[in-house]
């Protein structure tokens, strides 16, 4: 690749505002998923966070919807601003660390969140691909009480389990019933605590920037951040703010003196909401993804096969495995084709022998008998021999018999 | 960032599906959105892929140069190519803060050969490649799409000769080939050959001609209202005439860029002169984007939807339900499995079968065998009867050859007895011969 220097302005420099231009069009949306226990102000704070009432009399809060079990549910609400639509998703857990029993409240959230994995991962799998709507959770507050001490068995337990999943975001909440001191050992022992059983929160991304890293620096050392929420603007200070009002003063919530809240807002909306949509897709979903692909093709092979199997796509396992079959084969045919060919030759080869001692039997018969003829023959000849010799003399013999009685008739006796 | 195109919906139909409209009470900050995506593209740096097809000598190089402002790498080819290949460079190039890595992939020796029948196949073979490659790397269990290295052609400039007349077969041939793979953009080339009016006939020729033909070219998007009215505009202008030149000629007291004649200079830049400004606002300043979207939300879909179906994919069971993405792997799966064991078994049954065939080959010769050794057998016994009967014959004649001589000799010794003399004449006779 060469880096060329261009002489000239060419134009490309417009693919940023091509981009935003589209983007706008397209719109954006985000799912925010909060959990925490009941009166926590989950639903206060989302009031807070998008200066909307999210949460009303109409559309009552989790902690108002008491319920038996933890449920999930999502409630979707369209905003603009500035002429960009948001298609805000928030996914709460009503129930969640209410109940006595609390073993395994977590679960119906973690189904839930891989559900949406799942319907993104069918519909990204799909032949005919459409426009597929992204309704995975981008992001988790999760709200821990107040109690000033450290994180609760049930918070540990619920980060645990799902940092690999979502980008969590832990909360102090009511963070104004906590000192300025209180609040920071609060903080402190969190952190130790998340560090401990290593825990992955969410992990502001470094950049080239010298400003944003610095606020983001900011942001790692106030972690987790302590907020406030309220649904009451107050007049304080000749101003009107979010508040809550107390007899000693009046909390603010976009105080950065009194809370974190403006951090987290700043945060959340305004400049990282983009990078936890990223990172839910190019990390925690490819990890959902990955295993449940892996779980499907490498049933039924064994694990040191299966490891090498990972950078390849399913198809092309499939192609490899009928590569190596056409091998096996092809060795399979051949191993046949030898046994085959070696019978074959036993068989011929004891055909030929069973024919060479039948043809040797019976040349010696056909000797034998030979030789016996040449016997017989001897023998005749002996015998015509013998017998035409005694019937030469048996003539002779006649003759003279007969020569005598001739003579005797004559009378020359004697 | 075209990851995320996947992920967008229609907002505004979201809405009425049971998304409720809030006021805000104040700034909530989230118009900031486009901000942060556009932030992460330019630190991600863009890509973008051109495909030059065109016959050898029509300036495709020198377009290219032009447009991008820099002297790209490449000798001028020859005509001699014997087939057409493709040859494909990548470029870093940055302006102000935003880095693209260019890639320009130019066809060589398209159109030299007699026989150009299959010319079109290698392009459209590369364009599929790099289809393919992409889809290869989505389907991977651990993939990487945040940084893979798009190789896809996002647009591809069909260079037409400057003849006047109209587009040869075929340049028919290949766009036709070609518009449902990539986005074409039909430029005339070395159009400082025409004359202002043969152009403006030429370009109704070559867009009916196209039109005629059902080919798709890459229509300038008017749906967003902001650049709607340039788009449209330049639609019309469609095929761009085109110069290139990288030579610079002073006219008034500025160096442009130009083809100096002697009858006169023709000035890239200069609107009146040739479509080279309206090309460079499309392709680059305008539409860029927007071509790389369609590259990836149209050709790249639909030559996976085929390749997919081609595998024998489907979206719902034979019952109509959709299937889940482990249903679909599980029954690929089984059925590949199955279809490897009928073939195993396939094979088997075939050696078994001949087997049994050369056994009974075998057989039939080892009968054959035993039939002959049976018949020789039996021709043995029958010549050995007759030896039997020979030799019976003869002992007959042996015994009664015995009893004549005995009964020959017993006569004899009777007639001695009698005569006596004839028995003394032999004694005598027999003295004699003993005397003798």
């Amino acid at each position: 690749m060469a880096q060329k220097n261009l002489e000239g302005y060419v134009g490309f420099a417009s693919l940023p505002n091509q981009v935003y231009r589209k983007s706008v069009k397209r719109g954006f949306e985000f799912t925010l998923m909060v959990v925490g226990e009941s009166g926590l102000g989950k639903s206060t704070l989302i009031n807070s966070l998008f200066l909307t009432d999210l949460y009303s009399g109409e559309y009552p809060g989790p902690s108002n919807r008491i319920k038996k079990t933890v449920q999930v549910e999502q409630s979707k609400v369209l905003m603009k601003e500035g002429g960009v639509q948001l298609l805000l998703s928030i996914v709460d857990t009503p129930g969640f660390g209410d109940a006595v029993d609390n073993s395994n409240c977590w679960q119906p959230v973690i189904d839930h969140i891989d559900s949406k994995f799942e319907d993104y991962l069918n519909a990204e799998s799909r032949v005919n691909r459409r426009q597929m709507p992204d309704s995975r959770v981008h992001c988790c507050l999760y709200f821990i009480a107040p109690s000033g001490h450290g994180l609760k068995p049930l918070d540990i337990e619920f980060m645990k389990r799902l940092h690999e999943k979502v980008n969590i975001i832990p909360l102090i909440a009511k963070a104004d019933t906590l000192t300025p001191e209180e609040c920071q050992q609060f903080k402190k022992q969190i952190m130790r605590e998340i560090l401990e059983h290593k825990i992955k929160i969410y992990e502001f991304p470094e950049t080239d920037d010298e400003e944003e890293n610095k606020i983001v620096k900011t942001i790692k050392d106030r972690l987790p951040l302590a907020v406030v929420g309220s649904n009451t603007i107050i007049e304080a200070n000749g101003k009107k703010v979010r508040g809550r009002q107390y007899p000693w003063g009046v909390a603010e919530v976009e105080n950065g003196d009194h809370c974190d809240f403006t951090l987290l807002r700043n945060m959340l909306i305004r400049t990282h909401m983009q990078d936890l949509k990223d990172v839910t897709n190019n990390v925690h979903y490819e990890n959902y993804r990955s295993r449940k692909l892996a779980a499907v093709t490498c049933n039924g092979i064994d694990n040191n096969k299966a490891k090498g199997q990972l950078t390849k796509s399913p198809l092309a396992q499939m192609e490899e495995e009928r590569r190596e079959h056409v091998t096996k084969m092809k060795k399979m045919e051949m191993e046949m084709e030898q046994v085959f060919e070696m019978k074959v030759k036993e068989k011929v080869q004891k055909l030929k022998d069973s024919e060479g001692e039948l043809q040797r039997r019976h040349e010696q018969m056909k000797k034998n008998l030979e030789a016996q003829h040449k016997e017989l023959e001897e023998r005749r000849r002996q015998f015509e021999e013998e017998r035409s010799t005694w019937e030469t003399q048996q003539r002779i013999l006649e003759q003279q018999k007969m020569t005598l009685e001739k003579n005797k008739k004559k009378g020359k006796i004697f | 960032m075209q990851e995320r195109t996947m992920a967008a919906t229609e907002i505004a139909r979201q809405a009425g599906e049971g998304a409720r409209a809030v006021p805000l009470s104040g700034h909530v900050g989230f118009d900031s959105m486009p901000d942060q995506l556009v932030n992460k593209s330019v630190n991600h740096g863009f890509c973008f892929n051109i495909l030059c097809v065109g016959e050898t000598g029509l300036g495709k190089s020198t377009l290219m140069d032009t447009l991008f402002n820099t002297k790209f790498e490449g000798e001028p080819t020859q005509h001699n190519q014997p087939g057409v290949q493709l040859k494909s460079n990548t470029y870093e190039l940055q302006e102000s803060n935003v880095r693209l890595k260019l890639t320009v992939v130019n066809t060589v020796g398209f159109g030299d050969q007699i026989n150009k029948e299959d010319s079109y196949k290698s392009i459209v073979e590369f364009i599929d490649a790099q289809f393919e490659a992409y889809l290869q790397e989505e389907l991977k269990i651990k993939r990487t799409l945040h940084s893979y290295h798009d190789t896809r052609i996002h647009a591809c400039l069909y260079f037409i000769a400057p003849t006047g007349h109209s587009l040869k077969s075929l340049d028919l041939v290949t766009m036709k080939k070609l518009d449902s793979k990539v986005n074409i953009i039909p430029i005339i080339a070395k159009s400082d050959a025409i004359s202002k009016s043969e152009l403006a006939k030429f370009k109704i020729k070559i867009t009916s001609e196209l039109v005629s033909n059902g080919v798709q070219i890459y229509q300038f998007p008017t749906d967003d209202e902001t650049v709607a009215e340039i788009n449209s505009t330049m639609n019309g202008h469609l095929p761009f005439a085109v110069v290139g030149s990288t030579e610079e000629v002073k006219i008034g007291n500025k160096m442009v860029r130009a083809r100096q004649y002697p009858w006169g200079t023709v000035q890239v830049e200069n609107e009146n002169h040739c479509d080279f400004v309206k090309l460079r606002e499309m392709l680059i300043r305008v539409n860029m984007e927007d071509l790389r979207e369609q590259t990836h939300t149209r050709h790249y879909e639909l030559y996976r939807r085929c390749k997919l179906e081609e595998m024998g994919f489907k979206d719902t069971d034979p019952d109509s339900k959709p299937f889940s993405l482990q249903e679909t792997y599980e029954a690929k799966r089984n059925e590949f499995m199955g279809e490897l064991q009928k073939k195993e078994e396939e094979m088997r049954q075939m050696f078994v079968q001949r087997v049994k065939e050369k056994e009974a080959e075998l057989k039939e010769a080892e009968k054959e065998l035993h039939e002959k050794f049976d018949r020789l057998k039996k021709l043995h016994q029958d010549e050995k009867k007759k030896l039997e009967d020979k030799k019976k014959s003869l002992d007959d004649e042996l015994n009664g050859f015995k009893q004549k001589k005995t009964a020959a000799e017993l006569l004899q010794s009777q007639n001695q007895q009698p005569g006596g003399s004839a028995t003394l004449k032999k004694d005598k006779e027999r003295k004699n011969s003993g005397f003798l």
